[in-house]
């Protein structure tokens, strides 16, 4: 799509705002609609439009493939500490009101953290199975 | 009004559905697959559901029509002829309909308070959950605090199935540069 004026343009303009939107879905779970798996499905889909209209080689330069596949284990690993470390601290497993002082903070770290794991594996997973079918389209 | 809006998009939904069903090309089939999906995301934010409306749009939309896309890029973009008469399925799908119909009229209306959905524990969720979690989305405060580990288990199936994406790819991929003697990455 590479000699593709409108849709080049078009993407340049979109990509950085499409990123910013995943950060956002993902930092605002808590007050508006969203949480991790939307943010990592939007912030791959902004890298793979990327792919699309710029070539894989690029987005693949621009996010290495080994970055990608250590995100899929990395999320599903942090979501899992967040549990050991509640029991570490006495709690049950995943029972976020042991992380700090007063209980309604260790929910809301709690939350954050499991949110940023889940859109972790998904940005990750999404992009690992985008990268994989490029890379048997490109042969 | 609110009603003729749902009108318009269920019948929307249902008039996609069938061109899908009687499109031959598979690309074409694809794209109107992704504006189904978009449909019912306007039908879920119709419904007051943005959560689910969103992941909706996101991946029925956006992710699976392009991977669907790349998949049309390595196998044909053309459906085969069916070898058998369109009978036989077509009777299926009606009796499976009819049955499902039928289930839903034990169902409770949309909605409804009185439902057994709305009496087990989502009482306690919607009037202790500001201020247990202080929350303002409720739907984050079930998901990833009150389920946690329903969340945590989802989170493990969607890297399960990336990996065993990656697992066929990669077989995939190693079958193709390689002579077609080598049968390496066929065993287990």
């Amino acid at each position: 799509m590479k000699d593709q004026v409108v849709p080049r343009v078009v993407a340049k303009l979109l990509i950085p705002y499409m990123l910013l939107y995943a950060l956002y879905v993902q930092w605002h779970g808590d007050y508006g609609p969203g949480g991790g798996f939307q943010a990592g499905v939007i912030f791959a889909a902004a890298v793979i439009l990327y792919a699309l209209i710029f070539d894989l080689g690029n987005a693949q330069r621009a996010i290495r493939p080994w970055v990608v596949n250590l995100l899929v284990p990395l999320g599903l690993l942090l979501y899992i500490g967040v549990g050991i470390v509640t029991i570490l601290k006495g709690g049950v497993f995943l029972e976020y009101g042991v992380l700090e002082h007063d209980p309604v903070h260790g929910q809301h770290l709690g939350i954050l953290l499991v949110e940023l794991g889940v859109g972790t594996t998904v940005a990750g997973v999404m992009l690992t199975i985008f990268y994989g079918f490029g890379e048997v389209v490109r042969g | 009004m609110s009603s003729v809006i749902g009108f318009v998009l269920l019948a929307l939904l249902v008039f996609t559905a069938i061109r899908i069903a009687r499109l031959r090309g598979l690309f074409s089939a694809t794209i109107v697959a992704g504006i189904y999906s978009l449909l019912g995301a306007c039908w879920m934010s119709f419904l007051d559901q943005p959560d689910v409306a969103f992941t909706e749009a996101s991946v029925g939309a956006g992710i699976s029509t392009v991977l669907i896309l790349v998949t049309l890029s390595l196998t044909t973009s053309e459906e085969k002829q069916p070898e058998h008469a369109p009978l036989l399925p077509l009777v299926v799908v009606i009796v499976t309909g009819a049955i499902l119909v039928y289930g839903t009229i034990d169902l409770p209306r949309l909605g409804d308070p009185e439902a057994p959905a709305n009496l087990h524990v989502a009482p306690r969720y919607i009037e202790d959950s500001q201020h247990e979690i202080e929350v303002p989305n409720l739907v984050t405060a079930v998901l990833a605090s009150y389920r946690g580990y329903d969340t945590l288990g989802e989170t493990a199936v969607i890297l399960t199935a990336g990996v065993g994406v990656m697992i066929l790819l990669g077989g995939a991929r190693r079958r193709r540069p390689g002579t077609p003697k080598t049968t390496r990455g066929a065993g287990p």
